[in-house]
C-alpha cells in the first residue's frame, strides 16, 4: 500500500477524500488551516464541494443543511473557532446528522497560542454547547491514526447518526510523519429514510429540533440518551501499554499519550512497573479499560496538557479506590518523557525506595 | 537506532526543506520519522526552527530535550540551541553568520563558512545545503546515497535545482574531509 | 358545480396558528401557490428559520429543515451545494435575516448562492413578545424603546434588501407589500420572480415583504394595514429593487 509524507492537518483532508466525503465547509484558523488548504486543493477534482463560509457559524451550519440531505460532510478549526461553532453543533446533535468535526486545538482560553494543548476536553466530551447531548470524540496520537480515525469517525457518524469529533492538537496538525494510506474500511449499512431531499412519492420530511410540547421534548430526550447509552456500551476504545503487572499507570491520550510510552519504556528500564492507558474514544469514556485495575494498582498520574479536565473521568472511573495525581505543561509546552518519570518517581517514593 | 536533529535559522534559508530532505531521506530508506516545525508569526525572516527525528523503531515521544545533532545557519540559532545537544552530540555551525564565543567543550562543533561557500558556487541561498554536507557524514541512519534520492523527489518540479543543491552538500562533505 | 378556489397543494392542511390579522398566512398562501404552479413542490426544500416565521415548517407541503436563529441562508447552502438540482428557499423574519444573521444573507447574496429569500418585515419581534427589531421604525415603541426608538441610542432601521442590492451576487432584489390585493398580487409575481431566477441558475434573489403585527403593535388587523402603508412604505424603498438583465429576459 502506498506511503505518504505528509502534515497531520493534510492528512485528515486525505483520509476524508478517500471516506467518501463529499462536502468540506470552513474558516481557516491556524493551526488547523492545511485541512481546508488541502481539501480546497484535492477534493474538488473529485467532484466534491469545498466552500469557504464567512464565518465558522456560517461553516457549521452548512455542514448542518448539507448533513441534512445525508451527504458526508466535514468541517475542521481550532479552539476559538470550534467555540463560535457550538450552537450549530448542539443542533446538529439534536437533529441528529452524521457529520465530522475536526478540532486541531490551540492552547489556553481566549485567543491563546498555537502549540499543542488539550485545553478543549470539556469542551469536547461534556457537550460544549448547550442543551444535554454528546459527541463520539476520537483522539488520535499520531499521523497514522488520524488517518485511520477520520476514516473511523465517517462510519460512526453514520452508524449512529451523531457529530463525531476528532480531537488533534497544533502538533499533530503541523508535524508529517510517514502514513499508510490503507483502503477505506467496508461502509456499515446504513438506514437513509430520514434525509430531506425533496418529498418525491413520500411524505414530507422536517428535520429540525423545535418542540414546545414537553411531552414530546421527554420523548426525544429519552431517544437520544438511549443512543448515547448504546454507544456508551459499544464503542469504548482505549490501547493498554505493559499494563498486565502494572504497579502505577499512566493514563494520557493524544499527542502526551505518545509520550508516556517513552516515560514507560524508560521506567521499565529502571526495574519500576509502570504502564499506560491511552484512551482513545474522549467520549464514550473508557471506564471498561480501568476495571481490571482499579483494585490492583498503587496509583495513577493523568498526563494533561491543561490545568487537569481528564483526571475527573479517571477518578470517576476507578471510584477514588487509588490515588489518582496529575501532571500537566500548559500554554503550548510539551512535557519530556523523562520529567513525566521524574514525577512518578517522587509522587510514589520510588526514587528513595531504590536507594534504600 | 535514532537520529535527532535540530535545524535552526533565519526564516528563508531554507531550514524547512533542510528538514524535508532529511524526511524523505528517512522515508526512502523506510524509517519512521517526523519532521516537527516551529515558525515564528512571520511568512519570511524571523526565526524558523524544524526538528527531524529518524529512527529504525516506532517513534513514541516526538519531543527531543536533548538532540544528537544540531545544525545552525545564524548566530541567534547557535545562542538558542547550542545547549540543547547532549554530550558527545554534533554541531554544525555556519561560521559565515556566527563567530563562536566560549564554544562548548563536550560536543563535536562544526564550522563551515556555509554562506561564502554557497556565494562562491553562486547562490547564496543553499548555505542550507552546505551545511547539510558537513552533517551528513555525522549521522547514523542516512548516507550521501539517501540524500540524493530525496533531493531527485523534492527537486522533480524544478530540476535545475537539483544539481545546484548536490554540488553545495558536496562542497560541504569536502570542506570537512579537507 | 365548478370549483373555482381551492386550497393550494403547497400548503399542508394544518390551519395556520398566526394571531388575528398577521399578514405571515397571506404571504406563506403566496410562497405556496408559486411552489404549486411552478411545479416544484416535490423538489424543493425549505428552511424555516427561529421566530414566527418558524412555524412555516408546518404549513408547507414541501420537505424542511429547520435553521438555528439567523442560519437559514447557510443551512440552506448546505442543501444546495449538497443537491444543486433542487430548489431551496428560506423564509426568515426580519430580526432572522437582518440582526442575528447578517452575515450569512450578505455573504450568501456576496457568492451569489442560487437560494431564494422571503424575509418578513413586521418592524417588530413577534414571538418574543414586541421587542426592537433592527427595522424598527423611528420613535416607534416596542418592550426594548419603551420611549421610542431613539436613534441616538439604537440608531436608524435598516433597510436590508438596499443592502443586499448593492451586491454583484444578488440578481433579483425585490421589496413588496401584501396590504392590499393589488399589492398581494404583485408580491406573488416578485416570489414568482425569485424561484425561476433559481431555476435558471442565475444567483441569490431575495424578496422582502412588508407584514404587520397587530398584536405587538396593539391595533386592529384594519388599523395595522393602515399604518404599514402610512409609516413603513414611506420609509422602506418599494418595488424592484434590482433586476438584472438575464433576469429581466426571464
Amino acid at each position: 500500500m502506498e506511503k505518504v509524507l505528509l502534515k497531520g492537518n493534510e492528512i485528515i483532508g486525505e483520509a476524508a477524500i478517500r471516506s467518501g466525503c463529499k462536502l468540506f465547509f470552513g474558516y481557516p484558523i491556524t493551526p488547523s488551516t492545511e485541512v481546508v488548504e488541502y481539501l480546497s486543493k484535492h477534493l474538488p477534482p473529485k467532484g466534491g464541494t469545498v466552500l469557504q463560509a464567512e464565518d465558522e457559524i456560517g461553516a457549521i451550519n452548512m455542514c448542518y443543511g448539507a448533513a441534512c440531505t445525508g451527504s458526508r460532510v466535514m468541517t475542521a478549526s481550532s479552539s476559538p473557532g470550534i467555540s463560535l461553532k457550538q450552537e450549530g453543533i448542539s443542533y446538529s446533535a439534536a437533529a441528529e446528522l452524521p457529520m465530522v468535526i475536526v478540532n486541531v486545538n490551540r492552547c489556553g482560553p481566549g485567543l491563546g497560542g498555537l502549540g499543542p494543548a488539550q485545553s478543549d476536553y470539556f469542551q469536547s466530551v461534556k457537550g460544549g454547547g448547550h442543551g444535554d447531548y454528546r459527541l463520539i470524540v476520537l483522539a488520535p496520537s499520531k499521523a497514522q491514526e488520524l488517518y485511520d480515525f477520520t476514516m473511523e469517525a465517517f462510519d460512526m457518524a453514520d452508524k449512529y447518526r451523531n457529530p463525531v469529533l476528532i480531537l488533534s492538537d497544533g502538533f499533530l496538525g503541523q508535524t508529517m510523519e510517514p502514513v499508510v494510506l490503507k483502503d477505506r474500511p467496508e461502509p456499515p449499512k446504513v438506514d437513509r429514510n430520514w434525509v430531506v431531499n425533496g418529498a418525491k412519492g413520500r411524505k414530507k420530511r422536517i428535520l429540525a429540533s423545535y418542540s414546545l410540547t414537553n411531552e414530546i421534548g421527554e420523548a426525544n430526550n429519552q431517544r437520544w440518551e438511549a443512543k448515547y447509552k448504546e454507544i456508551q456500551e459499544k464503542e469504548q476504545r482505549w490501547e493498554e501499554f505493559y499494563t498486565e503487572d502494572a504497579e502505577y499507570l499512566l493514563v494520557s491520550y493524544g499527542t502526551t499519550g505518545r509520550i508516556c510510552k517513552s516515560t514507560v519504556l524508560n521506567a521499565r528500564k529502571k526495574g519500576i512497573k509502570l504502564g499506560l492507558i491511552r484512551p482513545i474514544t474522549l467520549w464514550p469514556y473508557p471506564e471498561k479499560a480501568f476495571i481490571p485495575y482499579k483494585e490492583k494498582v498503587k496509583g495513577m498520574v493523568t498526563i494533561e496538557l491543561n490545568t487537569g479536565q481528564m483526571i475527573e473521568d479517571v477518578k470517576l472511573a476507578v471510584e477514588c479506590k487509588m490515588p489518582v495525581h496529575l501532571y500537566r505543561r500548559q500554554g503550548g509546552m510539551l512535557p519530556t518523557e523523562h520529567e513525566i518519570l521524574d514525577y512518578v518517581e517522587d509522587i510514589f517514593s520510588l526514587t528513595a525506595v531504590e536507594e534504600v | 537506532m535514532m537520529d535527532k536533529v535540530i535545524l535552526a535559522g533565519f526564516g528563508g534559508q531554507g531550514v524547512m526543506f533542510l528538514g524535508k530532505v532529511l524526511a524523505y531521506a528517512g522515508m526512502g530508506s523506510d524509517l519512521d520519522l517526523c519532521w516537527i516545525p516551529s515558525y515564528g508569526p512571520e511568512m519570511r525572516g524571523g526565526t524558523a526552527n524544524c526538528s527531524v527525528i529518524l529512527s529504525d523503531e516506532e517513534i513514541h515521544s516526538p519531543v527531543i530535550d536533548f538532540a544528537d545533532a544540531a545544525l545552525v545557519l545564524n548566530k541567534p540559532a547557535y545562542d538558542k540551541f547550542a545547549l540543547r545537544i547532549k554530550p558527545g552530540g554534533v554541531l554544525v555551525v555556519n561560521s559565515s553568520l556566527a563567530k563562536l564565543e566560549d564554544a562548548r567543550d563536550d560536543i563535536k562543533i562544526i564550522e563551515i563558512p556555509a554562506t561564502d561557500i554557497a556565494n562562491e558556487i553562486g547562490n547564496t541561498g543553499i548555505a542550507n545545503m552546505v551545511c547539510l554536507g558537513a552533517l551528513l557524514p555525522n549521522l547514523t541512519l542516512i548516507d550521501l546515497d539517501k540524500i540524493k534520492k530525496a533531493m531527485d523527489k523534492l527537486t522533480s518540479k524544478k530540476p535545475e535545482l537539483l544539481e545546484i543543491n548536490l554540488t553545495a552538500i558536496h562542497k560541504g562533505i569536502e570542506y570537512i574531509n579537507g | 358545480m365548478e370549483k373555482v378556489f381551492a386550497r393550494t397543494k403547497g400548503l399542508t392542511d394544518i390551519p395556520f396558528s398566526f394571531c388575528p390579522g398577521c399578514t405571515h398566512g397571506t404571504i406563506m398562501r403566496l410562497v405556496a401557490e408559486v411552489l404549486e404552479e411552478l411545479n416544484i413542490i416535490e423538489d424543493t426544500i425549505g428552511i424555516s428559520p427561529v421566530g414566527c416565521a418558524g412555524f412555516c415548517q408546518d404549513f408547507f407541503s414541501c420537505d424542511f429543515v429547520g435553521a438555528p436563529h439567523g442560519r437559514a441562508q447557510a443551512v440552506g447552502i448546505g442543501v444546495k451545494r449538497a443537491l444543486p438540482d433542487r430548489m431551496v428557499f428560506t423564509y426568515q423574519g426580519d430580526g432572522d435575516i437582518a440582526a442575528i444573521g447578517t452575515q450569512h444573507a450578505i455573504h450568501a447574496a456576496a457568492r451569489g448562492e442560487k437560494i431564494t429569500s422571503i424575509m418578513v418585515n413586521n418592524a417588530i419581534y413577534g414571538m418574543t413578545g414586541g421587542q426592537m427589531a433592527p427595522t424598527t421604525l423611528e420613535g416607534m415603541k416596542t418592550s426594548t424603546s419603551p420611549y421610542g426608538r431613539n436613534p441616538l441610542v439604537d440608531g436608524l432601521p435598516m433597510d436590508f434588501p438596499k443592502i443586499i442590492a448593492n451586491l454583484e451576487g444578488a440578481v433579483y432584489v425585490a421589496s413588496v407589500s401584501v396590504d392590499t390585493p393589488k399589492n398581494i398580487q404583485q408580491a406573488k409575481k416578485a416570489i414568482k420572480k425569485a424561484f425561476k431566477v433559481q431555476q435558471a441558475g442565475l444567483g441569490f434573489a431575495l424578496v422582502s415583504v412588508l407584514s404587520t403585527c397587530p398584536t405587538n403593535w396593539g391595533m386592529t388587523p384594519v388599523d395595522s394595514l393602515k399604518w404599514l402603508r402610512e409609516n413603513m412604505m414611506p420609509v422602506y424603498a418599494m418595488g424592484e429593487l434590482k433586476v438584472t438583465e438575464e433576469v429581466k429576459s426571464l
